[in-house]
């Protein structure tokens, strides 16, 4: 088990190096630093000094591979590569086109993502799994056809009507909840009321109906056939067999999803105001500024590798037959 | 002067695909089993037709050209505008044209805000005042009612004779295919017509739906909108098939260090966030496409190409899902026996995968593609939100909704632009869901709910 998670970790390590060579890629040979600069100068103070010293303040005047004047060890460090992409790996993010250290950025708005991102991800559970049995508990009735349906209809509604719609109705006709904003402390649940119920129901049509086809698929295997013919009420058979051995698929489906909580969800935070590392990124978009991009790209993929590895995990942890080897 | 923009091209290239494959599933029965399995649910049935009105809408979007300009007396060359219509813009040249001056109501008459006006006396008052397009044709206001009502009466009997002939010639058809469920079909006709024909009716002299900001036409705006979703839809499984196809099964049937390879090209691809990958590599690519000014004709040309990288770049990140799908299903059926007694009489790798594993894990591919469809569509709006989806001459959900959401908070509340996008978006994702839910029931021989749920019962 030991050495299967160093094996894995070590395997993290040329996918970090792809996932940077690519980022690279687009950011400095596609669109080369030039570009970058008469971009964030604007049309107007496009001169060939303007952009040598945009160049320069950023560390993008260097060679982007080989640089053949400096000495030694040089050749290779002192280029873009070197000190963009190789640097991060140290979880060195530079500073943003507003001169601040992305890192520390980063760290301040990691809670406030949290705070969202958490109980959007436990009661969004709680809720589907909960919905997913009672249509399958009141499988192949009316019941469960219109339940079905509302998750089928759920699904066809783009998260922008959910988040506009929500706060339409709960903010500005009912006054429950502020429309966006955040404060730290006690306050904050009050803003995060309204966040974390559209992001619970958001999610409700898709997941539901998944789960509810893992149940039925359960339901009909040998095992609760025997459970029912020694005589154990439908009840008793469906908490007590069928949702554990359901609750695999599931459990192992989510857990690669629980780092990247911390990457916050881009649109419910831009949308609501909730300073955290969603709407940092998609600022950065809007903005253009590629520094704070590029460290969002590698924190996301470090956070799925660590989320493949923990589902590895937990798949022992929950089905005693799979070893890992 | 006819226009071939790139999407275009591809979106009647999808459409001789399809009809191809058609015509060629029509000769192989095991082909068309599915298929009639699929067409046998009422469901499937109905959002067909729903769909088929979008197609309809959306292929008429892409029959593009530029039209004539007045020729000048001393009969010069020809000029043409460097404005590209459609086919759709020029059926409906009523709505393009007639622009209000900013917002109005849906059937409203009269303007949505407030403008100083000079009254006959010299004096000036501030008050709503008569949209220049909306009900001009009214002499009195007090009409209004009667010409509304009038004209929707008139596109439900326009709506009642269409429907009277389909269900005609349902009847005909039904004796033909006896199993198909005809009655869905009507029913969805019903449903399109009558909401279909009195706005077409009405689009005749009011704004249907309303205008938006600079005075445009919701209606004509969310019909044009179709198309973009279509292509967005359509074009990105195009370039998504290929890769994923190729590279999965080459990844299950040559295993060793191909399979490695590949494995480690997807994995690196899907551990990038997808709207991160799909922002970067659309911000690179607007930023190539701003600078070369000179690679295209006309603004359309560009939106075009923007519209395409966009599809190029979604189909170019999403391939790993199927990819992985066809990989472990290449790798169960390589191990079965009429694979092993291929390789056993000196069949050929390509010969084996073209003949044996291709058409096993076809049903995949078909499955795959119907049910991506509705997550590109939900995406397109998500990133033209983000403002890193099409061209924002472009009409799309994304742009609309993008545009409106700012107006909930005036008061009065603007919501018919909104409204609008979400209905027309509504209608085709869950049409699209219910299809590829059809063609998953009818193409998996392993998932039919219905009939575990019935075992189980």
């Amino acid at each position: 088990m030991f050495a299967y998670i160093v094996r894995r970790v070590l395997y993290a390590v040329p996918i970090l190096v792809g996932v940077n060579l690519l980022t690279f890629l687009l950011f400095f040979v596609v669109n080369t630093p030039e570009d970058m600069a008469r971009m964030q100068l604007g049309a107007k103070r496009v001169t060939p000094e303007a952009i040598e010293k945009w160049k320069a303040e950023r560390g993008y005047d260097k060679p982007l591979l080989w640089n053949a004047q400096a000495g030694g060890a040089g050749k290779a460090t002192q280029t873009v590569f070197f000190q963009k992409s190789v640097r991060l790996f140290a979880f060195d993010f530079g500073a943003s086109e507003d001169k601040r250290d992305i890192a520390s950025e980063i760290g301040e708005r990691m809670w406030p993502s949290l705070a969202l991102a958490v109980p959007v991800f436990l009661v969004g559970l709680a809720v589907c799994v909960s919905f997913a049995l009672l249509m399958a508990f009141f499988r192949a009735t009316y019941l469960d056809l219109w339940g079905v349906v509302l998750c089928v209809a759920m699904m066809s509604i783009s998260t922008l009507f959910y988040i506009i719609g929500g706060q339409y109705l709960l903010s500005k006709l009912l006054h429950l909840v502020p429309i966006s904003g955040y404060q730290g402390g006690a306050d904050a649940l009050r803003f995060l009321f309204l966040p974390v119920f559209i992001g619970v129901v958001a999610g409700i049509g898709a997941s539901s109906r998944w789960y509810r086809t893992l149940f039925l698929e359960e339901m009909g295997r040998d095992y609760v056939r025997t459970a029912r013919a020694k005589g154990l009420a439908e009840r008793a058979v469906l908490f007590g067999h069928v949702l554990q051995n359901a609750l695999i698929p599931i459990l192992t489906g989510v857990v690669a999803v629980i780092p990247l909580l911390f990457m916050g969800s881009l649109l419910t935070e831009s949308f609501f105001g909730i300073p955290g590392l969603g709407s940092y990124t998609i600022d950065a978009i809007q903005a253009q500024d590629f520094a704070v991009v590029r460290a969002m790209v590698f924190i996301g993929s470090v956070f799925y590798i660590v989320g493949l590895i923990l589902t590895d995990i937990s798949y022992t942890l929950v089905d005693p037959r799979i070893r890992l080897q | 002067m006819p226009v071939l923009l790139a999407t275009d091209v591809l979106v009647w290239l999808l459409v001789a695909a399809a009809a191809g494959y058609a015509l060629y599933c029509r000769r192989h029965a095991h082909l068309a089993a599915p298929w009639a399995r699929v067409f046998r649910s009422p469901p499937a049935i109905a959002s067909a037709v729903v769909l088929a009105f979008y197609v309809g809408v959306g292929l008429l979007d892409s029959l593009h050209y530029r039209p004539q300009l007045p020729q000048k007396a001393d009969g010069g060359q020809k000029a043409y505008s460097v404005e590209v219509l459609s086919v759709l813009d020029w059926s409906l040249a009523h709505l393009r044209g007639r622009n209000e001056k900013t917002y109005s109501a849906p059937l409203a008459i009269r303007s949505f805000a407030r403008e100083q006006v000079e009254l006959p006396g010299g004096k000036i008052a501030r008050e709503f005042p008569r949209l220049q397009f909306g009900g001009a044709h009214l002499a009195k206001e007090e009409h209004w009612a009667s010409d509304v009502g009038w004209r929707v009466f008139k596109g439900l009997g326009f709506a009642a004779a269409i429907l009277l002939a389909a269900a005609i010639g349902m009847r005909i058809l039904r004796v033909r295919w006896p199993e198909v469920p005809w009655h869905a079909a009507v029913w969805a006709l019903g449903g399109v017509l009558v909401l279909l024909m009195p706005a077409l009716v009405l689009s005749g002299g009011y704004h249907v739906l309303g205008t938006d900001k600079v005075g445009n036409d919701v209606f004509y705006q969310a019909l044009k909108s179709i198309r973009t979703s279509l292509v967005i839809g359509t074009v990105t499984t195009l370039v998504l098939l290929p890769l994923g196809i190729a590279l999965g099964i080459m990844a299950g049937y040559f295993r060793g260090w191909v399979d490695d390879l590949i494995q480690y090209v997807y994995t690196t691809l899907n551990s990038i966030p997808g709207v991160l990958l799909i922002a970067a590599s659309v911000l690179m690519m607007q930023v190539v496409i701003d600078r070369h000014p000179e690679w295209f004709a006309t603004a359309a040309h560009r939106a075009d190409a923007k519209l395409l990288v966009l599809c190029a770049i979604l189909g170019l990140t999403s391939w790993t899902g199927l990819a992985r799908l066809l990989r472990g299903e290449t790798l169960k059926l390589s191990e079965l026996e009429y694979i092993q007694a291929a390789h056993a009489l000196g069949v050929r790798g390509g010969r084996v995968i073209s003949r044996h594993i291709l058409p096993n894990v076809a049903h995949i591919v078909i499955i795959a593609m119907v049910m991506d469809f509705s997550g590109l569509v939900l995406a397109e709006a998500v990133l033209s939100y983000v403002g890193v989806g099409v061209d924002p001459s472009t009409s799309s959900f994304g742009t609309m909704i993008n545009s409106a959401r700012m107006e909930m908070s005036r008061e009065p509340v603007v919501w018919w632009a909104l409204a609008t996008a979400f209905c027309f978006m509504f209608v085709l994702v869950l049409a699209a869901n219910l299809f590829a839910d059809a063609v998953r029931d009818g193409f998996d021989p392993r998932v039919r709910v219905g009939a575990l749920a019935k075992a189980a019962a």
